[in-house]
Order: C-alpha cells, then sequence, then structure tokens
C-alpha cells in the first residue's frame, strides 16, 4: 500500500486550531464516525418506515397500475389511435419520454464512473443513489420504446434470432442500433451498480435476520471481506469504471442518430450526438440534485451523509454541464439557421411564432439563461432545496427540449400539405405511469439496498488525515491503490 | 444509364435503371381535383374509412391524396394546380433503409418499394423518414369498429366487408401501409400474358386511380419503354420529380404548365 499524500486545496486552513477543527468537521471526509456506528445508521435509515412512506407508496401503486399497465394494455388491445401520433407526427410522446429517461440515466453512470475514474473525493456518499437512477432511468426508457411500437408483441423480430425463414433484423437501421446500443447499456450499468454493491450486501447480511438475511446472503454472493476478494472487486470495478464512460456517450449518440440520420428538416444535423449526450448530463445532474434533496429530507440519518460540500459539488458540475449544452445547442440551431434550406427555415419560424412558441422559449429559458444565474452564487448552491428547484426547472426544460424536437419538429415538414401540430391524448396518462414506476422502484430500493456506498465512505474517512506541518494542520488524502 | 444502389448486406446490390420500370405521369394543368381517384384508390385496396374526427386530425390512410395551395394574400388569392401526391417508388427510397425488421424491401423485379404488412411491426420509422410523407398507418382496426356493424342474430356484420378487394390484404392495427402501384394489377396482367406467350402491352391494365380519372390526367405504364405512353408524356419538357434534390429517384413525373 503505497501512501502518497497531497495537499487538499480546497480547504481552508486557520492558524487557530479550536476553529481549524470545527472548520474541517463541516466536511463528511474529516467527520469520521466509527465503523459499526456507520453501519448501524445506514441499517437504520433502511429499517425506519413511517406511515407516510406506506401512504406515498399505496397511491404511487395505484398509479402504476392504472396509468402504465391498464393503459398500456387498452392502448395494445385498442391500437395507437388512442395516443396522440398522426401524420405527420408519426412519432410522438412515448418517445420523447425514452430520450428523457435514458438523458435521466446518463447522470448516474456520469457521476459515479468519470468521478470514480478522476477520483474526486465528493462522489463517495451519493454514487449508489445515481447507479440507482441509470437503471430505473433505463428501465423506463425501454418500456417507452415498447409503447410506442404499433405490435409490441411482435418487438422479439427486432432481436437477431435464428429461425427458419432466415428472416434477419435489418442492420442498416438507426434503430437497430439503439436497440443493440440500450441493450449494452442496462446490462453494462446493472453490473456497475451491482460490484460496488458487494460490501454493503455482505455488511447487510452480517447485520439483518429472516427474510432480509435470506435477501442479502444470496445477493452478497458469500462476500467475506477478505484482502483477496477487495483485490477482485476493485479490479473489477475499475474495469466497469472505464468501460462503462465510452459505453454511456455512444448510447446517447445512438438515441440522437434515430434523429439525425432521416431526411427531416431540423433532424438531420451533424451536431445532434455530443448535443444530445450534453443534454442528457444536463437533464441527469438535475435529477441527481433533486433525489440527493429527497434523500436528505426524507430518510433518517442521512443529513450526516448528505451534506452541503456534496450540493455545492453537485451544483458547480450542473454550472459547467449548463455552460457545454448552451454551446452545443447554438451551434445546432444556429447553424441550421445559417444554412437557409426552405424547409428548415420553415421549421425555424414555426418554432420560434407558431403555437409552441411559449414551449421553445421556457426552453431556452429553463435550460440555458436562469441556471448560470442562480449557479454561481455559492448560497444558492449550498441551499438543499434550492438547488433540488434548480434540478426540477432544468428537467422541465430538457423535457420541453425533446418534446420540441420530436412531436413539434415533426408537424413541419417538405410537404405543406400535411403539416399539422401533435396533440397529447392518453400518451399523458401512460407519461404519469412511466413517472410513478420510476418513484416507485426507488421507493422500494430505498428499503431494500444501501443508498449510501458505506464502505466507500470509510475508505475515504481513512484516506482523509490533518498533518502537522510547523504549526498548521494540513488536511491530506492518501492514495490507497 | 443504370445507378448502383449498392445496398450491401442482406439486401443485395441492385442496379436498376435511373428511371426505374413502372413509372406514372401525372397532368396538373388538366387534374380538376375531383378525388375520383382518391375514391377508386380506397376500393381497389381495401382501404379503411377513418371516419370524419380521425382524418381531420390526420389519421386518414388514403393511399393518394389531392393536395391543394393557394398563392397570395387573402384578398388576392390565386389557387394554383391540385397536385395528387402518392407513394413516388423512389428507386432510392429513404424509407427501406430504416426498417429495422426489412417490412419495407425493394423489389428487384417490378423495382417498387414494398411493404409487407405481415412483417411490419410498428415503428413507423419509415413513414418519418418518407419526404413526401405518403405512407399511412394503421392506427386502429378501423374496418372491425363495433358501432359501425348491424347486428344480425346475436352476431355483429359489417356490410362494408362485402365489397373488399379479395386480391388485396386487409391490414390490422399497428402495420405501414402505402401505395404499392396495384401491385396486385400488375401481377394479373403479367400472369395473363405469359399465360398467352406474350409481353405485356402498353396500356393492357392501369392502377385503379388511373382508370378512375376523368380527365385522364393520370398515366401509368413502362417508363422504360420508349415508345410507351407514360414515357413519351415524362419526357415533355414541363415535367418536374418533386423533391428530386433529395436525390430519392421518385418514378411518378408531374406535368405542369405547359
Amino acid at each position: 500500500m503505497a501512501v502518497a499524500s497531497k495537499y487538499l486545496p480546497g480547504a481552508k486552513q486557520a492558524h487557530d486550531t479550536h476553529h481549524e477543527e470545527e472548520d474541517h468537521k463541516q466536511y463528511l471526509m474529516f467527520d469520521p464516525k466509527p465503523r459499526g456506528e456507520m453501519n448501524a445508521m445506514v441499517m437504520e435509515s433502511m429499517h425506519t418506515t413511517s406511515w407516510k412512506f406506506w401512504v406515498v407508496f399505496g397511491i404511487l401503486s395505484v398509479i402504476v397500475a392504472v396509468c402504465f399497465f391498464y393503459a398500456w394494455g387498452y392502448m395494445i388491445a385498442e391500437g395507437l389511435w388512442v395516443a396522440g401520433v398522426m401524420r405527420p407526427s408519426y412519432w410522438g410522446i412515448f418517445l420523447v419520454n425514452t430520450v428523457f429517461w435514458i438523458g435521466i440515466s446518463h447522470a448516474g453512470t456520469f457521476i459515479s464512473a468519470i468521478l470514480r475514474v478522476f477520483k474526486a473525493e465528493f462522489r463517495r456518499p451519493f454514487t449508489r443513489a445515481a447507479e440507482l437512477m441509470t437503471t430505473f432511468g433505463l428501465i423506463q426508457a425501454g418500456a417507452s420504446i415498447f409503447m410506442h411500437m404499433g405490435r409490441v408483441w411482435l418487438s422479439y423480430w427486432m432481436f437477431p434470432l435464428p429461425n427458419e425463414r432466415q428472416l434477419w433484423p435489418n442492420f442498416h437501421s438507426p434503430l437497430m442500433w439503439d436497440l443493440l446500443a440500450i441493450t449494452t447499456y442496462v446490462l453494462g450499468s446493472t453490473m456497475y451498480l451491482f460490484l460496488p454493491l458487494i460490501p454493503d450486501l455482505a455488511m447487510a447480511r452480517d447485520r439483518s435476520t429472516g427474510w432480509r438475511k435470506t435477501f442479502y446472503k444470496i445477493l452478497a454472493l458469500g462476500f467475506r471481506g477478505t484482502e483477496g476478494e477487495w483485490r477482485h472487486l476493485i479490479t473489477a470495478m475499475n474495469f466497469f469504471a472505464f468501460a462503462i464512460i465510452p459505453v454511456m456517450f455512444s448510447v446517447h449518440t445512438i438515441v440522437s442518430w434515430d434523429f439525425a440520420m432521416a431526411m427531416r428538416p431540423g433532424w438531420s444535423s451533424t451536431v445532434y450526438g455530443p448535443y444530445f449526450v450534453l443534454g442528457a448530463l444536463h437533464s441527469g445532474m438535475g435529477a441527481v440534485a433533486v433525489v440527493l434533496f429527497i434523500m436528505r429530507t426524507t430518510m433518517k440519518h442521512m443529513d450526516y451523509f448528505i451534506r452541503k460540500e456534496h450540493f455545492d459539488a453537485l451544483g458547480k458540475l450542473m454550472l459547467m454541464v449548463t455552460f457545454a449544452y448552451t454551446y452545443f445547442f447554438f451551434n445546432d440551431y444556429i447553424v441550421q439557421w445559417y444554412g437557409g434550406d426552405v424547409a428548415t427555415d420553415n421549421l425555424l419560424h414555426w418554432l420560434e411564432e407558431g403555437p409552441m412558441a411559449w414551449m421553445f422559449f421556457q426552453m431556452v429559458a429553463f435550460n440555458i439563461i436562469i441556471p448560470p444565474l442562480l449557479l454561481w452564487s455559492k448560497k444558492i448552491r449550498q441551499t438543499p432545496w434550492l438547488l433540488a428547484l434548480i434540478g426540477i426547472m432544468i428537467n422541465v426544460g430538457m423535457y420541453w427540449e425533446r418534446y420540441i424536437i420530436i412531436p413539434v419538429t415533426l408537424s413541419i415538414n417538405r410537404m405543406p400539405f400535411t403539416w399539422k401540430l401533435f396533440e397529447p391524448r392518453m400518451d399523458v396518462f401512460l407519461t404519469i405511469g412511466t413517472f410513478s414506476m420510476f418513484l416507485l422502484f426507488y421507493m422500494l430500493a430505498s428499503r431494500l439496498i444501501p443508498l449510501i456506498p458505506v464502505w466507500e465512505v470509510q475508505e475515504g474517512q481513512m484516506a482523509h488525515s490533518l498533518r502537522k506541518v510547523g504549526k498548521a494542520h494540513v488536511p491530506t488524502l492518501s492514495d490507497f491503490e | 444509364m443504370t445507378v448502383d444502389l449498392n445496398l450491401v448486406g442482406a439486401k443485395g446490390a441492385i442496379a436498376e435503371a435511373a428511371e426505374g420500370k413502372w413509372g406514372m405521369s401525372i397532368d396538373q394543368d388538366i387534374c380538376t381535383g375531383c378525388q375520383a381517384c382518391v375514391a377508386a384508390c380506397a376500393m381497389e385496396n381495401n382501404i379503411s374509412f377513418v371516419g370524419e374526427e380521425d382524418a381531420g386530425y390526420g389519421r386518414s390512410q388514403h393511399w393518394i391524396r389531392i393536395e391543394r395551395f393557394w398563392e397570395g394574400a387573402y384578398p388576392e388569392v390565386k389557387a394554383t394546380p391540385f397536385q395528387p401526391m402518392l407513394c413516388q417508388q423512389c428507386g432510392h427510397a429513404p424509407c427501406e433503409p430504416v426498417c429495422p425488421v426489412f417490412a419495407t424491401p425493394h423489389s428487384e423485379a417490378e423495382q417498387l418499394n414494398l411493404q409487407v404488412y405481415n412483417r411490419c411491426v410498428g415503428t413507423r420509422y419509415c413513414a418519418n423518414n418518407c419526404p413526401y410523407q405518403v405512407r399511412s398507418f394503421n392506427w386502429r382496426d378501423y374496418h372491425t369498429i363495433p358501432e359501425r356493424g348491424n347486428m344480425v342474430n346475436g352476431t355483429l356484420v359489417f356490410p362494408l366487408h362485402n365489397q373488399f378487394n379479395p386480391d388485396v390484404t386487409v391490414r390490422r392495427r399497428g402495420v405501414m401501409e402505402k401505395c404499392t402501384f396495384c401491385i396486385q394489377r400488375i401481377h394479373k396482367a403479367q400472369d395473363k400474358a405469359k399465360s398467352e406467350g406474350r409481353e405485356v402491352e402498353d396500356g393492357e391494365f392501369t392502377t385503379a386511380c388511373a382508370q378512375a380519372c376523368p380527365a385522364n390526367a393520370i398515366t401509368f405504364g413502362r417508363v422504360d419503354h420508349p415508345e410507351s405512353l407514360v414515357s413519351q408524356l415524362t419526357h415533355q419538357k414541363r415535367g418536374e420529380k418533386h423533391l428530386e434534390e433529395l436525390n430519392t429517384l421518385p418514378r411518378v413525373t408531374y406535368l405542369k404548365e405547359g
């Protein structure tokens, strides 16, 4: 174990020893608790379930049953007639939801994998919450794709299954690339969620009884915490952290190609790949802020793990992503406008002065103008509810963005006779259904899985220490790997 | 001149004539906009009657539609010629490569775009990618809406089913469909000619829309035979093709301002 210490520039130096310690206590890494106590705190946060939880849980279950399962069944039986899709908007809200949920799922992996690779210390307490968002978001994205299909009961025809008629899927189609990319992402991100979970599951196994014990015993795969097991686990996690980053970039690029490869004004734009990736990170960061805020306010002991410093760091990250997103947004729209193609000109006029202009300008305000005006302030970044509110605002803006890209852009094409504005119909219920299902899964997970990666926090606290240099205490970080 | 469409892979490389095999010319100067072609097409190809409300919302399923436009602002309005729009049977069709299950392949023999109804899973990508917006989707089982049937001795009977064309499939909900250039008529004429040991003659048969047109504005036939009527009309100076700049190689020529 090579120990190299480095100076942490983020922490303030004060010469008064007493104040100094107080000062450092506000950082989770310099406020260690004994292992047993921390484990007990996380276990307690999982077990303490108030009646309010069950009320919300019940309401969400009913919404999922009605708006997701019943509504989808009805739509399968009746045909897509019950949704808002028509000529020329052959694609509607279902694909808006797909792109939105894949976007949400991006931040999970981004925060977890990229920050792990770059060893950003503030990631430690909330990687798990972000990774769960990836997995649950992808479930909703997948469901939305299947909702969108006209004959969903034949969707297995898109899988390359050998058959006696030698029928094969068409790998020229961007939809096939999409299917493969999303499948890879689901599998990769689920494994990436599972690997860092193993030590925590083992911890939970050692501290529970009854059916929970059996549950954790199966999932922990017999992890005992020996040196060899840790070494294998760390290697595997490094593998996945590096491997999942290119997969994450490719997935949203391929999702954008569903649009960019088509010959539609407004869609065939070469900058769509990075634009969509940044859009996904933009909405995903916002969603992480919302999830952290909800966790911190509703679950027990979470205010120890999730602190102002984490909201502050997340706010900075959101600010950077906002700037990057802004760059690609103008790169997309201004270049298209400059091109001067008649059909594109019609489309841009429709966006800025058509019936959906309010949505377009709200999108610009929510995604580009307002976030940098607020996020520069440290006070705002460190106020959890404000940051969560900004997160919700960005997500509304990003939902509008996808809505504009799909049904609103489709309203305008090269055949002016067919121009028509999309009206949402039963798709609204199914949208509510997917949102409720996401929340429901999250609530269930919060009762079954330790939402805080305890071992990662403990590892971080062990690595951080105050060293005495002359008279001053200098915060340092030891690198264990 | 041949164009190498070079769609590699499962489709094989198809090289076909730039002008195609079957083609159509539509004379916009004599089209009266009477919609007889629309009605005839619906009868011939078992197209659903979607009803007023759905048609108003953009769900009409006609394979051919009459587009009308105006020029100028309100008091000084000038009507432009009617523009019947149907599948252009592109030689280089944008709808074909995007289908994930090969439900819309290209026919090597007839050089037309086919739609395989029983292979379609309803992703509707082809319709999005069609610059002419001529594909229609079966949003619902319009043929069997209970309110449209009559109850006879306890069973629902649909009188309109009696006028179905037996040569054409009735499509169920969730599949895409589009103009086929009346491929059932093409095959019938080819079978007849083959049994009589000859080639199909020009004007021996025609599509339902061309047959119904009272002004004879629509002409159908072999565009690769220079002496056929449709090729002579097509090669007039007033012929133009829609959205040719997209390199779709459309097979329908519009004649205007002669």
